[in-house]
Order: C-alpha cells, then structure tokens, then sequence
C-alpha cells in the first residue's frame, strides 16, 4: 500500500519545501496523521483544536472531496492520491 | 434588475462584422454569437493580475460593455504581471489606465468604471447591472462579498485565484450548481494565508488563471460549450499541470442551499474575523529599527534572527542578522541562546509575530523582541541606502 499526498504551496514551508510525500495508510485521516507525525507545524494548518478538518481546507481522494464521501474515513486504495486544497484569494 | 434576455439583440455593423470575423467563421460563435457579446454587460471586480488579461481578451472579443472595478493606483510592483497598465501609468488610478488600454484595444465597446471598493452598501447596485461577474480581487471578505451578491442576484461568478505557483479557476453559478461557500464554507483566521504580497506570484500564473476566467465568461455569455460549472480546475505553472476536481452543490450551504440563512449581505470584515482586535496570546514585545541600530552600535548581546526565506534574505539584510527560515525556527529553538535577548526579523513585522508566539507555544523561555515594520522599516529609517521590494 502506497499512497501520495500533494501538500499546496502554501503550506509547503511547513514540509521542508515538498510538495509530495508517500505515505502507508488505509484512510484519509491515517495519512494526515502520519503526515503532521513528520511535520507536527501542519497540524494547526490543517485541524481545529476539536480535531475536525479545518473549513477553510479540503482534502480529495483523486477527484472527490472527503466531505462526501466518509470525511477522514474515507478509505484509501494503493495508489490513491490525497490532496490538500486551501483556500487561496490572491488575484492583484 | 438588467438580464441580456431583456435587451434587445443589436445589429453588427460592417466594420465590426470585420473586426469579428474569426469569431463569425466559428459555428459556435457565428452571428448570432457576436450580436450576444455585443449585447453583454460583463463587470471586472479588480484591475490587478487576473482583471488585466479578463480585460484585454474580452475587450478584444468585443463584449459591449465592461465594468470594471478598483479603487487601487498603479504600483511600479504591480507590473510585472498586471499587463494592461504601462510604465507610464505609475501613479494612476487603475480604472483610469485600465480604461485606456481598453479603448485602444477596441474602441466600439462601453466601459463602466468604478473607482471604489466593492462594499456591503454598493455591492447588489453595482453587480445587478450586470449579466456576468468576474472575481479577480486578492482578499477573503471582497471574495465572500462577490460570491453571496452573485447568489442573491442569480448571476454567475467567474473565479479564479493565485498563489506563487498555483492557481485556481471555477465557475461559480448558484443556480446551477456549486457556490463558493459551497467549497470554502468559512475563511481561514487572518494571517494564515498568506497573501501574494508576502508569498509572491510568477507573473504569467495571473495572465494564464485570468485568460481561463475570459474564455468561461465568453462560454457563459454565448451558452455554449461545458463550463466550469461544478468543477475546480487547479494549474501549477511549476509543475505544468492542470488538475481538475468535482464540486457538489452543499444542501447546507448558508446562502445557497436549502434553508438559506443569508438573505442579505453581512458585515465580511468581521465574517473574516478582520474587525475584531485580535486578542493576542501573549505580550508581544517590539523594538524599533533605530533602537535596534543603538543597541547594535553600542555592542549589545542581541541576536538578531531573521525568519524569511533564503531567497528573500539574498535580497537585502541587516549586518550580523542570522537567517532562521519560519517554517524551521521551532524545530531549532535549540540553537538559541535563552540568556541573551533575541530580535526576530521579517520583511514587515507581521510573519515575525506569528514566529513570536510559535516560539513561546514552544516553551521558548528567553526574551524576544520583534522588530516593529521589519527589515522595510530598517530600510526606511536606519539605511536608506537598502533597497525595498
């Protein structure tokens, strides 16, 4: 089991400037963890202090968001891809 | 309220229709295509990045007529990807210069300029004019305003955003699918994204992200083709590589699902937690450039940790200071002295705030100073010799 996650732009300041790490996990919410295990900065970037997926984030599975699917239970098939999406607001 | 349907379909002149003419062999424009961009009313919110190619190609396509909206003067910065205003133009209003550029281009449209901020108290006036709206801003509130007028009016949002590297386009359309609340229900707390002035932008990534605003505005004005509507397309110009990922229409949105709340515009200031003061979690001690420059000069223990990116250290730094990046300072708080006083620098005192408060959650025990306006500050009252950007 292998999977990737492709970490934004903006929060690649956080993983030492990758933007794609392969983790080992079954579920979205395993591979977050053992994501913010290597780089604990990530975890106020990503969950609010009740653990929840903070609001202004979105994490897919390929190309479907976790909210509808089973949120960070949403299982994970070897070679699925997380993706975290941020919201970002430049344009000027 | 204005919708197209309600205006009649003007005639093509002769010189229009060969001004038009690759359009007109285009089956899917033809005619009767063109007559309906003549007859649109478009509104740019934003001259910036995205508003100057939005502006430039629509104009060129000949939409009638073009509102567009900024209270913004030109930036010597602002030129290295905000293509419609000139060298010359420094100094001016946006509207202004945006406006001739626009007239050069294509003399036969309309433009409507709006020197001002979009607000709460304008913003339904001004967009209801209007068949199709354009987000081109570089904030939050302005990004919730333009969303939740464009639900309440019923007119489609054509969106796109970018950070450094990456940009995002989507259509927002309320009445025929997602809305951007509907993927973004809330605005990450102030200071956490950071903005293009702080993360910066390649130049072209606006004009690419912006060039995709234009040609879904074109599809939506002349109904044709497969907008982005319900889809999030995602560009890295680094990586050159569009992603593309499904949008569902949220039942539980606030402004656009099935029990509303929002019937009326809010206050997105403070929806973006921008008008309360910030409780700080500590005391936040600073100390100014010139006082920094004295306790320098008279041989102080100071040491002085400058927390931005290699690559923005290269530009300009203060003699003596240390380059400690952000994303690293917690992990290395062990490299620092507790004994001895620490000044942390940034580019303008506001990342350097965050780096403060990290360290203290850290158990960082020694006092921190932070350096009020950051190395811009320095540059502006100690060494006036130090370039600024």
């Amino acid at each position: 089991m292998s999977n990737t996650i492709l970490i934004p732009t903006a929060l690649r300041q956080f993983t030492d400037g990758q933007g794609e790490l392969t983790v080992d996990a079954t579920t979205v919410g395993q591979a977050l963890d053992q994501l913010v295990s290597q780089f604990p900065t990530l975890q106020q970037h990503l969950f609010n202090d009740d653990k929840a997926v903070r609001s202004f984030v979105n994490l897919y599975v390929n190309d479907e968001n976790i909210r509808h699917k089973s949120g960070l239970d949403t299982p994970l098939a070897s070679g699925d891809t997380v993706m975290i999406v941020p919201s970002i607001a430049g344009g000027l | 309220m204005s919708t197209a349907s309600e205006r009649p379909l003007p005639e093509l002149t002769n010189e229009e229709i060969a001004r038009y003419s690759r359009h007109l062999i285009l089956p899917e424009v033809g005619i009767e295509g063109q007559r309906k961009l003549k007859q649109a009313r478009v509104l740019l919110i934003g001259t910036g990045g995205l508003g100057a190619p939005l502006a430039m190609y629509l104009a060129a396509a000949g939409v009638g007529t073009l509102g567009i909206l900024d209270f913004d003067i030109v930036d010597a910065s602002n030129l290295q990807r905000q293509v419609i205003h000139g060298t010359r133009d420094i100094g001016r209003p946006k509207v202004a210069s945006a406006k001739d550029r626009i007239t050069s281009i294509n003399p036969k449209i309309t433009v409507e300029t709006f020197d001002t901020q979009l607000t709460s108290a304008n913003a339904m006036e001004i967009i209801k004019e209007y068949d199709v709206v354009a987000d081109g801003t570089d904030n939050f509130p302005t990004r919730y305003l333009v969303n939740d007028a464009c639900v309440l009016l019923g007119k489609p949002n054509i969106y796109g955003s970018v950070f450094r590297f990456e940009g995002q386009a989507s259509v927002f359309y309320a009445q025929e699918g997602a809305c951007y609340r509907c993927l973004y229900p809330e605005p990450p707390p102030p200071g956490l994204v950071p903005s293009c002035a702080e993360g910066g932008v390649l130049g072209v990534l606006p004009g690419i992200v912006g060039c995709i605003q234009a040609n879904e505005t074109l599809k939506m004005i002349l109904g044709g083709g497969e907008p982005l509507i319900n889809r999030l397309l995602l560009f890295d110009a680094w990586k050159m590589r569009f992603r593309e990922l499904k949008l569902r229409k949220e039942p539980t949105c606030p402004i656009c699902g099935t029990d509303a709340t929002i019937k009326h515009l809010i206050d997105y200031q403070d929806f973006c937690g921008l008008s309360k003061p910030v409780v700080p979690a500590y005391q936040i001690d600073e100390v100014t450039p010139i006082e920094l420059k004295q306790r320098i000069d008279h041989n102080e223990q100071i040491q002085i940790i400058d927390i931005r990116e290699p690559h923005e250290f290269a530009i300009v730094k203060i003699p003596n200071s240390r380059q400690v990046p952000f994303g690293q300072l917690v992990r290395r708080k062990d490299e620092f002295d507790q004994k001895s006083d620490m000044v942390i620098v940034c580019k303008i005192g506001v990342r350097s705030v965050q780096a403060i408060e990290m360290l203290k959650d850290a158990g960082y025990q020694g006092k921190i100073y932070n350096l009020q306006d950051g190395i811009m500050g320095w540059a502006n009252t100690v060494d006036s010799s130090m370039a600024t950007y």
